[in-house]
């Protein structure tokens, strides 16, 4: 079972605008790139060829690990709104 | 009423988790006006753990929810499982515990039980809803901002959680390292109770848990779990963030490889998967505590870090810490007194009761587990299951000579110098526990 088949199972509203906002210019010198290793649902993938970070956050689980993880800090980072975002039957 | 409709209240609970509900009903109940704020669709609905619930804190809080809340199965028994590569070793502890018992629950329907009671109780709860941004007059916190208001009172308690944004706002907190958390996916897995019951050796409505060490998290500060609901299997992991950014791991793949020990691939076979899920645990234990209170604000359970990730205990403390915060802020309401000195009473009770207590106890836990992770949790379980390897395994190979070369390996394999500072870091470590 691939990660997206499991973030299949989870219940999202995506909101119209992203709640995660790195420096993108910062991720162009990033070396580890840890966001997109260690995010859960794999939410941050990195384009070699245009060399630019992609935020999928219609995705995001809201668990903060990238804000803190993030190797040079640069995550602007919120909660979605109110009634967006995940929503968990089973957590 | 027309305060609220002002748009001023007596106090403000961020966050419909354990913590705040707790403290919420608590304020509610000595007849004070209080406004519980959650951003989620419903209490409960962003919120993931392993996991149980345990009786005692919580009917200090709520005395009838055994009858009434929705409860999985109360639990039996504990099996502490460590793995190997492709063996186990599984201790197991069963006693069908009435007095003091842990049931499992699940956090979507059992959180929002919980704020229905406080609904019921007085206490208003405004649901979908994120607090931005703390209000604060002359260094003193007066409200909260919302998307769409400025609500005000006399007291804000922080209950938001493992994250809290708002704490930080106000500088209770630093800026978090990765070794302060743990990163856990979890998954849910539908299986019919009769299987349930078969595979874990229960009768309907009784439950078991499983803490697991080692296999794919072999040599990492990670332990894994299993719990059983009435129709599912809760199956994850935690594994220290600084650990995951080491050696950049993929925590879902970690959890598929953890699904496929053959320890554990049995217990969950044909299971279809209900719902996978993430969150964060705080590790940093006693020594990580922010700063408690302050003029017009509190800060109980996961936004604390009140866990004791041992014992895999964190809705009581969090419940406790809350209950503790409402006492609190009762006397400050009632003195009319919201400074820091008042509120100062908050840290001084959590002190004296068995929170901050256990994490003393614990304080030097996961300094020691950080820095002897590579022996405590993978060496040494390696070695557990050589140990019974050897033990149960007829080969005709003289049973001295088989001792002998097991305590040579032992030796060989870590050597004397690096035992040596595993058992002073053993040593040091159970004087802290059990001593000083
Ligand atoms: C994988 C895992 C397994 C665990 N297993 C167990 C276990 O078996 N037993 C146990 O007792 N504990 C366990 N814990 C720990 C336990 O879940 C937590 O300690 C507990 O939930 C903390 O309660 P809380 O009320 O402080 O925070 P939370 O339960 O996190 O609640 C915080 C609430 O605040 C809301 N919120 C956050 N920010 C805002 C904002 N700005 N505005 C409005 N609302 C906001 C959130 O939506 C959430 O509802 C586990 C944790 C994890 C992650
Ligand atoms: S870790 Fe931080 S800096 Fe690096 S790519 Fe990810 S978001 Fe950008
Ligand atoms: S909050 Fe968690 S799920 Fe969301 S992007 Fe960050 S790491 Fe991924």
């Amino acid at each position: 079972m691939t990660i997206d088949d499991k973030l299949f199972t989870v219940k999202y509203k995506p909101d119209e605008s992203s709640h995660l906002r790195p420096d993108l210019e910062k991720c162009k010198s990033c070396k580890s790139k840890i966001c997109t290793t260690i995010c859960p649902a794999k939410v941050y993938e990195w384009e070699e060829g245009e060399k630019k970070l992609t935020v999928n956050y219609e995705n995001c689980l809201e668990c903060g690990a990238c804000r803190i993880a993030c190797e040079k800090n640069c995550i602007n980072w919120e909660y979605p709104k109110g009634n967006k975002g995940v929503t968990f039957k089973n957590g | 009423m027309t305060e609220i409709s002002n748009n001023k209240t007596e106090v403000i609970v961020v966050g419909g988790g354990p913590a705040g509900i707790a403290c919420a009903v608590t304020i509610a109940r000595a007849g004070h006006e209080v406004i519980l704020i959650e951003r989620g669709s419903f209490a409960g609905s962003k919120n993931v753990f392993g996991g149980a619930v345990y009786a005692q804190p919580i009917r200090e809080i709520f005395p009838n929810f055994e009858k009434e809340a929705p409860i999985e199965r109360l639990n039996i028994e504990h099996k502490y499982a460590i793995l190997g590569n492709e063996d186990s070793t599984v201790i197991s502890y069963r006693h069908k515990d009435t007095d003091t018992p842990s049931y499992s629950v699940i956090r979507g329907k059992f959180d929002r039980w919980l704020a229905e009671q406080a609904k019921k109780e007085g206490v208003i709860v405004v649901e979908e809803t994120v607090v931005r941004e703390l209000i604060i007059e002359n260094e003193q916190v007066i409200g909260v901002k919302t998307e769409l208001e400025e609500y005000y009172s006399d007291i804000v308690v922080l209950a938001d959680g493992v994250n809290s944004l708002l704490a930080k706002q106000i500088g209770f907190r630093d800026k978090m390292d990765p070794k302060d958390v743990a990163l856990s996916v979890k998954e849910v897995i539908k299986l019919d109770s009769q299987k349930i019951n078969e595979r874990f050796n229960l009768s309907d409505d009784e439950g078991c848990i499983y803490e697991i060490f080692g296999g794919p998290m072999l040599g990492m500060l990670g332990l894994g779990f299993i719990y059983t609901n009435k129709e599912s299997i809760s199956i994850g992991l935690g594994v220290g963030l600084d650990a995951l950014c080491d050696r950049k791991i993929k925590p879902y793949e970690l959890l598929d490889e953890l699904k496929k020990h053959p320890t554990i691939a049995p217990l969950i076979k044909d299971g279809e998967l209900l719902e996978y899920s993430a969150h964060l645990i705080p590790e940093g234990g006693y020594k990580k505590i922010p700063t408690l209170f302050g003029a017009g604000v509190m800060i109980a359970g996961d936004a604390a870090m009140l866990v004791n990730n041992l014992h895999w205990e964190g809705t009581n403390l969090a419940m406790i810490s809350g209950k503790l915060a409402g006492e609190t802020a009762i006397r400050a309401l009632v003195k009319g007194d919201f400074s820091e000195k008042m509120l100062s009473r908050y840290q001084k009770e959590l002190e004296n009761s068995f929170v901050i207590k256990d994490l003393k106890t614990y304080r030097n836990l996961m300094d020691e587990a950080h820095q002897r992770a590579e022996s405590f949790m993978g060496y040494y379980l390696e070695q557990v299951n050589e140990f019974f390897k050897m033990f149960t395994t007829v080969d005709s190979v003289p049973k001295r000579q088989k001792y002998h070369k097991f305590i040579f390996d032992f030796i060989k394999k870590r050597n004397i110098i690096e035992l040596f500072k595993d058992a002073f870091s053993a040593f040091k470590l159970f004087w802290s526990i059990l001593i000083k």
